[in-house]
């Protein structure tokens, strides 16, 4: 298993670690050539418009679109949701998402830094009791597409979700302590 | 992020009231408090310090510091002292990966830093919280120079602020950071920048901003 990891920005590192000590074998991508090879990818949270950018400047945004519009299976978290969805909600005029999940994400949805928080989540499927939920800033899901299947809610609100290869996360798993989602999404979607 | 006084806890009332995302507990304001830096374990806001040696960043992580921005000397243009302080704490987080247990116990008394927390990063091979590095970034290769030598980013004021054209220097800096390691990328975003920030001298300051915190 050769799991890519975008790493223009954001946390990439500590999803790095959480693949390494699954045994993945793990390519920082940060070019074109980078995603030669790759059986997955990780894209990180961190800063949407900042991801989108260097993924324009980087060459990777054509590339990148063309490898999740061939199936290539992809864990997006936080922004890298963001990245992912097809309407974006309380962006920038000029955010302009790869649009491959059929969903609407508001970016900041629960508020500010200050508002971040923690919580156990129930999410179907996963053995071994609630997974723990760390929302940074974290977007909200509001809207999902017929193809999209929530896996986890909190308040009402997917906060886990797939769409055939493409699973998303509102919340931070590489932070969680908790391994049992990568090795879910290495096992069972890749 | 918005920056408070060192130990001026009222003054990061106000911040946190307001909704800022990070206080910098930050030297480049003249202190509030001559021994006392804010105890941040007391916020919900996460705060950033600066520090110019491992013993100072580990007594801010103790005080509650989420983020340790590797001082420098702000406003100089000048990478010198931003080099000096990385090199100081991750050359010193090195010799604490070869201490003896017994070791440590002096290394908790020369850093002035508590026990625990070097034992965790003794442990760790690194702090337990990233940092940052700031303080006299100027240029796209200073951001790599500092990247290399194990900073986890940059903050860049005045680097960008006071060079000829600040917004296309911001871009270039920010993706000389994301390809820190791409000489050929470092050449391709550094044609066409202008002028820097014209650099001073450490020695010829009036003040060093890097003394200040305790």
């Amino acid at each position: 298993m050769k799991a890519g990891i975008l790493a223009l920005q954001g946390a990439f590192r500590e999803h790095r670690e959480v693949l390494d000590a699954l045994g993945a074998e793990v390519v920082e991508v940060r070019l074109p050539q980078h995603l030669a090879g790759i059986d997955a990818i990780v894209l990180p949270g961190g800063e949407s418009t900042t991801i989108e950018r260097l993924l324009g400047t980087s060459g990777l945004r054509g590339p990148l679109s063309g490898v999740l519009a061939e199936g290539l299976p992809a864990l997006a978290t936080c922004a890298g949701l963001i990245l992912l969805a097809t309407e974006v909600r309380d962006g920038r005029p000029d955010q302009d998402p790869l649009a491959v999940i059929d969903c609407a994400v508001r970016r900041n949805g629960y508020g500010r830094q200050r508002e971040s928080f923690e919580v156990p989540l129930d999410v179907r499927g996963l053995h071994g009791g609630p997974f723990p939920g760390v929302f940074i800033r974290a977007p909200v899901i509001e809207r999902t597409g017929p193809a999209v299947e929530v896996l986890a809610e909190h308040a009402g609100d997917p906060v886990l979700a797939r769409q055939g290869a493409l699973v998303v996360a509102t919340f931070h798993p590489e932070l969680a302590g908790d391994m049992r989602l990568h090795q879910w999404f290495l096992n069972e979607v890749s | 992020m918005a920056k408070c006084r060192i130990g001026h806890f009222a003054e990061a009332q106000v911040l946190q009231a307001l909704g800022v995302d990070y206080v910098d507990e930050s030297e480049v304001l003249t202190p509030a408090d001559e021994a006392h830096h804010v105890d941040k374990w007391a916020f919900t806001v996460p705060f950033v310090c600066g520090a110019t040696n491992l013993g100072e960043a580990l007594r801010r992580i103790s005080e509650g510091a989420c983020l340790i921005r590797s001082k420098g000397e702000a406003g100089t243009g000048n990478i010198v002292e931003a080099v000096r302080h990385l090199r100081s704490i991750l050359g010193d987080i090195r010799k604490l990966t070869q201490a003896t247990p017994e070791e440590l116990f002096g290394w908790a008394k020369t850093l002035q830093a508590p026990l625990e927390l070097v034992q965790e990063v003794a442990g760790r091979g690194e702090l337990p919280v990233p940092m940052f590095c700031a303080g006299g970034i100027a240029t796209p290769a200073d951001a790599s120079l500092v990247m290399q030598l194990g900073a986890q980013s940059v903050f860049v004021g005045s680097g960008i602020f006071k060079s000829s054209d600040p917004p296309g220097r911001a871009k270039a800096i920010v993706e000389a950071t994301t390809h820190f390691r791409d000489a050929d990328i470092l050449v391709k975003v550094s044609r066409g920048l202008g002028e820097a920030m014209p650099g001073d001298e450490i020695e010829t300051l009036d003040v060093k901003l890097a003394e200040r915190g305790w």
